[in-house]
């Protein structure tokens, strides 16, 4: 690693502050962060931790029913917290990497980092939820803006990520099993209003959302009604699987989560 | 510099550290408490599971100054209070869970989160836990065995499928 200093806020207010200095950048659980680090791909002069911050911490309901995540919330209390309110939700936290990861990663980190493969973006996405940070409120649909970019600005911290419950809901993944990064993840939200889709680890352009599925599912929510794979164009191909096989899982995962929702 | 003060194994234990010294260098490199091991130092292979205020997390991804005021445990602070070795320690002696021993601070750290949390594991839970420790002798059934029998219960005979 390069050298730099680290800080420790304990509030927003401060850790904004400490951000502002030239080549700073947040740490919230490192997961990816700090080996990111380790081979010197970043170089930040200043490194804020996040981990001090009470006030961006916890699982609560908020007036209008959403479930409020704190952006500084481990994956292991998601798992716990929301397994009552949103099962789905937590689900997908308690499965993300390994339990002594899930101690420490956060759901501000992941959400901020935007991996094309990560878990998290594609709940976000499917629950329509809004990423609240230190100065505005973004809308899911807004947010991810391809692999690794988001609405976020230098400096910008998520303090809260608001989720609209939806009457049924879940994630199934396809994963890498050395990373347990997914392959092709799939997250199934049905709403009052519609089902929404969101899908991670296919597309080079980062999360998105399936709309031939929603409309489909929207009118018939049963895993018959999942439409044919989409096309294989645009979707990540490596050593693990070419895009035509990630687009055949996009499909698939849908179906199963499609079914797991009931 | 900055200065950290932390308990480590009930004690109270101070040092200065730079911004980039991780949590395993600390431990390992100051305070000298070596049983914490580093095998990958990419996060991967769980032989550097420590637990910092009671969680268990990897050693070599997190910054020492980011366990400032924290509760550390340690391999080294899992013996019983007269130095014999505590439960799960001894059923890795028992079943042999163990054979270069390299990722076995890992396990033993990792199995201890497990069983506070889940006093009676299953053995696929056992499994699933540990998927964060990776073995380089590939010798996952004894440790399974370990644990099982650690948290009290009917060790599998047979091997996993």
């Amino acid at each position: 690693m390069y050298s730099f200093d680290i800080q420790r806020p304990t509030t927003v207010a401060d850790a904004v502050a400490a951000l502002a200095t030239d080549e700073a950048l947040p740490l919230g659980g490192g997961q990816t962060l700090i080996p990111t680090l380790k081979q010197r791909l970043s170089a930040p002069s200043v490194l804020v931790s996040l981990s001090g911050i009470a006030e961006m911490k916890g699982v609560c309901t908020g007036d209008d029913g959403a479930l409020c995540i704190g952006g500084g919330t481990t994956h292991a209390t998601v798992a716990r917290e929301a397994a009552s309110s949103y099962p789905a939700l937590a689900s997908l936290a308690g499965h993300i990497g390994d339990p002594a990861v899930r101690n420490r990663g956060t759901i501000g980190g992941s959400v901020a980092n935007n991996d094309p493969s990560a878990c998290y973006p594609a709940a976000v996405l499917a629950s329509g939820a809004t990423v609240v940070t230190n100065t505005r409120s973004i809308a899911a649909d807004d947010y991810f803006q391809g692999m690794f970019a988001t609405a976020l600005n230098e400096g910008e911290i998520i303090t809260e990520v608001r989720f609209p419950v939806p009457e049924k809901a879940a994630y199934m993944k396809f994963e890498q099993p050395a990373s347990r990064f997914a392959l092709v993840g799939v997250f199934v939200a049905k709403y009052a209003e519609g089902v929404r889709v969101a899908v991670t680890g296919a597309s080079e352009d980062g999360v998105f959302r399936w709309t031939e599925a929603e409309a489909a599912l929207s009118s018939n929510f049963s895993a018959d009604a999942v439409p044919a794979a989409p096309s294989g164009d645009g979707m990540i191909s490596d050593l693990h699987g070419s895009g035509a096989y990630r687009a055949h899982l996009v499909a698939v995962m849908t179906k199963r989560a499609v079914a797991a929702a009931g | 510099m900055t200065k950290v003060t932390m308990t480590v194994n009930g004690k109270t234990v101070s040092g200065e550290v730079k911004g980039n010294t991780l949590l395993t260098e600390f431990l390992r490199e100051d305070l000298r408490l070596t049983g914490t091991h580093v095998g990958c130092d990419t996060s991967q292979c769980g032989a550097c599971v420590v637990h910092v205020n009671g969680e268990a997390v990897k050693s070599c991804t997190m910054f020492a100054a980011e366990a400032d005021g924290a509760e550390v445990t340690t391999i080294e602070g899992m013996a019983n209070a007269d130095g014999s070795l505590n439960v799960i320690q001894q059923a890795f002696q028992d079943y042999h869970g163990l054979q270069c021993g390299f990722c076995t601070p890992g396990m033993v750290m990792s199995a201890a989160a497990l069983l506070k949390e889940n006093p009676k594991p299953t053995e696929a839970e056992v499994r699933d836990h540990l998927e964060g420790n990776i073995c380089r002798c590939t010798g996952y059934h004894n440790i399974v065995r370990a644990i099982m029998a650690a948290s009290g219960q009917d060790v599998p005979a047979v091997a996993a499928e």
